[in-house]
């Protein structure tokens, strides 16, 4: 199968690639981001540039995985904007002009939301909640959902919306992995949400299986059971150390730690956990790390910070 | 520290999935267990010296739910029947209670209803827990039945129906319970409504005494046979409303008798028609 990889040059993205590659598949990847060794055609393009389109005209990909969505949430809000829902659009107009047949979005399972009200096990039908109080996250639940009308507005194109829990593992790639790097690690006193991780491979391979079983639809991606912060901190060889709310909210922006609303401190409040029962019905996935094994490869791939 | 290894004991023979870490996937957590065990074992054994009969009716495995009268200012009665499903429970099971949603806004609280199985009360959550084959706790009064006063303590505030939809779509039998003295142990003489607004609860429970705190009055638990209603859970409300008023009348019986049975005659106890 020929597959074209937006954002190809992440850390996730680029395992997706020479996994893909090493199953036989012909990939080509996108990137504005530079990849000097890359295993298979790379262009260094922003995918909302002409270039970008020229690609798709001369690959005619039967299948796109977007994965040139960014989290980041140092970057300013305008241009995460841009690349998000820019790019995202880009994508998917490509994808019908060019004749794809299969178009995956690569979305996160924070589109859920972390509130006071928020449930356990988020199903799919589920809306966005406490977009209000951190509305940093706009961007990427607006590209989510963009991704999702490609369902009805092309219809001849099969398209799956990935809802992909955190990744921790020796990549060290992702959020959770960024927030666990130091020695010890902020949390919000008297508060101890669940956190949902897949490693680095099971993500490959869930990707890897969507574009086998082509299922249309929104899918959340999990694999292991959830495990509370705090244990996985301790896990992980870091140190929780748990901060009031109130100090913790007035460190945002300073100590190096990115400038958030308030809002955001309740993904170190509440739960985001989704249920995936869905998708590993209807693709087979099974996770090959359970949430030990999985904390134990990020832990010996970034071990204790002195 | 006998009564340590007692509990220690009951969580290692609960048949929960725990992963190696002692941890389920709802997050329960064996460790947290104990702790919170060992603390409201002994105020079950020693403080209110609760009394349980008829614990053979719940179910030793497959999802359950029991439904019972709420008493006692601050929901000791809830921790009294877990502690009763683990301690006289053979093998124990873990109740899990459906928490008022402030919790989840109360530092502390919110860690310790979440490690206990405690979720929040959602009926997405119930029916989850359910389907899953666990047993679990209702109390269809609601914050109304904490509330009750000490001269309404015998009796019933009106029932909710979403827990009966919930048993009928979940397939789930019901184990009625009543627990008597929960309004001995924690005699409310008055709630003050706008001192919780303030601490983001629903009502602050003021005692005869001032204290918020229970006295070592003691408790009795009594499980009634279980009672299986068959449906879809979309019936009309008026099918749904005989079968709550035919719970509910089970649960005023005993409540009755075991009022009758207690010292200090109690006061009409309501018969619910909704």
């Amino acid at each position: 199968m020929r597959i074209l990889i937006p954002g190809a040059a992440g850390a996730i993205a680029s395992a997706v690639v020479v996994h893909l590659k090493e199953a036989g598949h012909e990939v080509v990847g996108i990137d504005r981001r530079p990849w000097p060794a890359a295993p298979v055609e790379f262009h260094q393009v922003d995918v909302r540039k002409r270039a970008a389109e020229d690609v798709f005209r001369r690959v005619r990909p039967q299948a796109v995985v977007h994965m040139a969505t960014v989290s980041a949430l140092t970057m300013g809000g305008e241009e995460r904007h841009q690349i998000n829902l820019g790019g995202t659009r880009a994508v998917f107009d490509y994808a019908r002009a060019y004749g794809v047949e299969h178009c995956i979005f690569i979305g996160r399972h924070t589109f859920y939301g972390a509130g006071p009200d928020s449930a356990l096990f988020h199903t799919e039908d589920e809306p966005p909640l406490e977009l209000n109080r951190f509305p940093e996250l706009a961007d990427l639940v607006a590209a989510d959902l963009y991704a999702a009308t490609a369902l009805w507005r092309f219809p001849e194109i099969a398209t799956t919306v990935l809802r992909i829990c955190y990744t921790l593992g020796p990549s060290g790639h992702g959020t959770l992995c960024n927030f666990l790097r130091g020695k010890r690690v902020p949390t919000v006193f008297g508060f101890d949400p669940l956190f949902q991780f897949l490693h680095d491979d099971d993500v490959v391979h869930a990707i890897a299986l969507t574009l086998e079983k082509r299922p249309r639809g929104v899918y959340n991606v999990a694999g292991p059971q959830p495990l509370p912060l705090a244990r996985l901190i301790r896990e992980a060889g870091r140190g929780a150390v748990p901060l009031p709310e109130l100090i913790l909210a007035g460190m945002l922006g300073r100590f190096g730690m990115p400038k958030l609303p308030a809002g955001a401190l309740n993904h170190l409040k509440y739960p985001v956990v989704v249920d995936a029962r869905a998708f590993r019905e209807l693709t087979g996935f099974e996770h090959k790390r359970d949430e030990i094994a999985t904390i134990r490869a990020y832990r010996e791939a970034f071990p204790t910070p002195f | 520290m006998r009564l340590d290894l007692e509990v220690r004991d009951a969580i290692e023979r609960l048949e929960l999935p725990f992963n190696s870490l002692g941890v389920d996937p709802y997050g329960i957590s064996k460790s947290q267990l104990r702790f919170w065990f060992t603390a409201v074992g002994a105020f079950y054994r020693y403080y209110f010296s609760v009394r349980t009969r008829g614990v053979e009716h719940i179910p030793h495995r497959g999802r359950a739910m029991l439904v019972g009268n709420h008493s006692g200012g601050i929901a000791i009665d809830a921790a009294m029947v877990v502690v009763s499903c683990m301690f006289e429970m053979n093998p124990p099971r873990l109740a899990q209670g459906m928490a008022e949603k402030f919790i989840n806004r109360v530092p502390f609280m919110s860690q310790w209803a979440s490690r206990t199985g405690n979720l929040m009360g959602l009926p997405k959550h119930a029916e989850r827990l359910l389907e899953d084959d666990r047993l679990l706790m209702v109390f269809p009064e609601g914050a109304r039945g904490t509330a009750k006063l000490f001269k309404e303590r015998y009796s019933l505030v009106d029932f909710g129906t979403g827990f009966m939809r919930l048993a009928l779509k979940t397939k789930t039998p019901i184990v009625p319970f009543v627990v008597l003295g929960g309004g001995e142990a924690f005699p409310t003489v008055s709630n003050a409504y706008k001192l919780g607004r303030l601490f983001g609860v629903p009502y602050v429970p003021v005692t005869a005494y001032g204290l918020p705190l229970p006295i070592p009055a003691k408790m009795e638990i009594q499980y009634g046979p279980p009672v299986f209603y068959s449906g879809t859970g979309n019936e009309d409300d008026g099918v749904v409303l005989g079968y709550v008023a035919e719970v509910k009348r089970q649960i005023a019986g005993m409540l009755e008798d075991g009022a009758r049975r207690r010292r200090g005659e109690p006061q009409a106890v309501g018969q619910g028609q909704p």
